[in-house]
């Protein structure tokens, strides 16, 4: 079957409402019409390229022991083993073993390894990104210390090379790229969006100041979605008195090139915010509550950059504790029970848990933790670019099942995120499951409780 | 030359030898690769102090996993320490050690040993059963697991039979017994089983770049 039909046979759905759909067949993406051989030489091209001592030492270290299984919400929820993490990774370690290894020459010249062909590529494209969002929590079961999350991220810079993408996927980190923001928001669309927001909820928002301290961004999800946070962000920065802005020229903080494993686009993505920090002479970026976009810019960004960056990069809950904590902003008590839905790449993955937890006190909550949360919680099941994977939404309404189990089991009358992505996931398997519970915004619950004027 | 000198004599020195140069090239070749500078601001100071940090928490489960891996972790752990009883303590390789390194330590009894090596074959075939039979470990397992598992388990077999004798010459077994442990000697550098020295790489990694971001290790 040539590309051009496969595309036929399984139409692009982008616009459809999402609960009408039926999950398309299980189907194996390609873009262009590259032929196989090469596709297969690309990605383990590209693979094995930026392959360092750090995926090497994780590559020859599995003992294959598969405890690795028991820390992942598709097997857990499944059973299946093929949804193994490691497992995951076969025809990389094999590719690796074959072309990179200290011991490459012995596995080619005796044909030990055997080459990886394009069908088991494209059966692994269902492993490499429908089934993982790339949160981490197998890295912390295993014995040997294999961080298995980040050998996906760098599985997928091949998948992307060779063209197979999952097509959602694909055409979202295309339009990030292109037009500077997945969803499609333009300077224009974002710049009205906020004035609206500056109307509705009557805040006055900064907008392309040549000059300020803090370079605020915002996620594409927020502004179509949740553009409350335009307000809430506004509230709480000029409650604190800061010099800050937007800028219609670095507006986007989600970075489908690293969701996606296309380099260029993740390191231009991550250069628009930099160049409009540089410009405005910030000394502080502010990421919106989005987990992503905490680990393209904060631990990856400067990498990105190549030198390390002029401001520091910190998420708004890290910036929310540190303001309440050094008492520049103050809250009212909020007399609620609550519970707190760590996103894996701020928490787990980003290491600011404790942010969250610190504004939660100030706003003098009764916090009931997941059980089994904090840096062990399980991913709402949305993350690493698999909520834009239509033929997954079955299996991603499957895991989800854990993700509910877990906060009923709080019986918290409030839950709270500090991600947009988790959020929208949430909504739509609330949808799905008519359930009772709505991820909410702890930003907006802090912007909603400020102390009028600091007495 | 007997099959005994054999055996003590050139096949153990060219194991040893093996050994030796087999595992330092996998070690080099894998820290010859490129290591990209960080330049992310630290949360926190990484590098040797997070290694060495993980290289010891990671020997323990954290309490959240503990019920969907104690059946393994208990057999693994035992597997190890079985080995490293019967290799360490068993009076005549102390004589063996003491001859080659001119250091010597108190031995256990023999019949000690003797029930430390067959608690550690016995593990073994649970381990093996467990891979043969578990869906998980079934599909993910390949020639490397099997045959890794044998010549580990090969000269602890071949040292228990040696009292039994099976009417053959005392030499004879000792020598079979000699081959084995070359045999697992020469595997070990090219096989699963360096993880011995290869757990130190992958756990200190993982150690070095998360505890800097202040992650989860």
């Amino acid at each position: 079957m040539s590309t051009s039909e496969l595309d036929v046979k399984n139409a692009f759905d982008m616009e459809s409402k999402r609960l009408s759909i039926k999950a398309p067949e299980i189907r194996y993406d390609k873009q262009g019409d590259t032929p196989d051989e090469e596709r297969v030489q690309k990605a383990m091209l590209h693979f094995v390229k930026d392959f360092g001592t750090a995926a090497a030492a994780y590559l020859d270290s599995c003992i294959h022991c598969g405890m690795c299984a028991e820390a992942c919400h598709y097997y857990v929820a499944t059973g299946d083993p093929k949804y193994t993490p490691i497992w995951k990774l076969e025809p990389f370690k094999q590719a690796y073993k074959r072309e990179a290894s200290p011991f490459a020459f012995f596995y080619r010249k005796f044909g030990l390894k055997k080459k990886v062909t394009v069908e088991e590529l494209e059966e692994w494209q269902h492993l490499i990104y429908d089934s993982c969002t790339v949160c981490g929590r197998c890295s912390l079961i295993c014995p040997m210390g294999i961080d298995i999350a980040s050998l996906v991220s760098t599985a997928r810079h091949g998948m992307f090379k060779a063209g197979l993408v999952p097509h959602e996927l694909h055409a979202v980190a295309e339009r990030a790229e292109i037009d500077g923001s997945p969803l499609g928001v333009t300077p224009k669309v974002f710049e009205e969006r906020l004035e609206w927001m500056e109307d509705e909820h009557d805040v006055e928002i900064n907008l392309n100041k040549d000059k300020a301290d803090i370079l605020v961004v915002i996620s594409s999800i927020e502004i179509q979605k949740y553009p409350a946070a335009f307000a809430a962000t506004a509230k709480v920065l000029n409650a604190v008195g800061e010099s800050w802005t937007y800028r219609s020229d670095g507006f986007e903080a989600t970075n489908f090139g690293l969701l996606s494993g296309n380099l260029d686009w993740q390191r231009d993505i991550s250069m628009r915010i930099i160049d409009a920090a540089v410009k405005v002479g910030a000394k502080m970026v502010l990421l919106p509550e989005c987990g992503h976009a905490y680990m393209a810019l904060r631990w990856m960004g400067a990498n990105m950059y190549g030198k390390p960056l002029p401001f520091k990069v910190r998420h708004v809950s890290e910036y929310l504790a540190d303001v309440l904590n050094s008492g520049k902003l103050k809250v009212k008590k909020v007399d609620k029970s609550v519970t707190f839905h760590d996103p894996c790449q701020i928490s787990r993955r980003g290491g600011a848990t404790q942010a969250p937890r610190d504004i939660l006190k100030h706003l003098g909550v009764d916090l009931r933790e997941l059980p089994n949360g904090g840096d062990y919680n399980w991913c709402c099941g949305g993350g690493g670019g698999v909520v834009t994977i239509h033929r997954a939404d079955e299996l991603r309404y499957k895991v989800f099942k854990l993700k509910m189990d877990q906060v009923e089991a709080t019986e918290a009358e409030t839950l709270l995120s500090s991600c947009a992505n988790c959020r929208q996931n949430f909504d739509d398997c609330q949808n799905h499951y008519d359930w009772k519970y709505t991820a909410d915004s702890l930003l907006e619950l802090v912007a909603d409780n400020l102390q009028e004027e600091k007495a | 030359m007997d099959l005994l000198e054999l055996a003590r004599g050139p096949v153990i020195q060219i194991a040893v030898y093996v050994l030796l140069i087999g595992s330092l090239w996998r070690l080099l070749g894998i820290l010859f690769l490129q290591q990209k500078p960080d330049f992310s601001e630290p949360r926190q100071a990484g590098g040797l102090r997070g290694a060495l940090k993980v290289i010891w928490t990671r020997a323990f489960t954290a309490p959240v996993f503990k019920k969907a891996t104690v059946y393994s972790k208990v057999l693994a752990y035992t597997l190890h320490i079985g080995l490293f009883v019967t290799i360490f303590f068993f009076v005549p390789h102390i004589v063996f050690f003491t001859d080659v390194f001119g250091v010597s330590w108190p031995g256990l009894p023999n019949n000690v040993i003797f029930l430390v090596g067959v608690i550690t074959v016995s593990v073994a075939l649970a381990l093996l059963i467990r891979r043969i039979t578990h869906p998980v470990l079934r599909l993910i397992s390949n020639f490397d697991d099997y045959f890794s598992w044998f010549v580990t388990i090969l000269p602890v077999v071949t040292g228990l039979i040696m009292p039994i004798r099976f009417g053959v010459r005392f030499e004879t077994l000792l020598a079979i017994h000699i081959f084995s442990v070359a045999l697992l000697l020469v595997w070990l550098p090219f096989s699963k089983l360096a993880h011995t020295f290869l757990v130190f790489v992958s756990r200190g990694t993982t150690g070095a770049i998360l505890e800097r971001r202040g992650a989860k290790t």
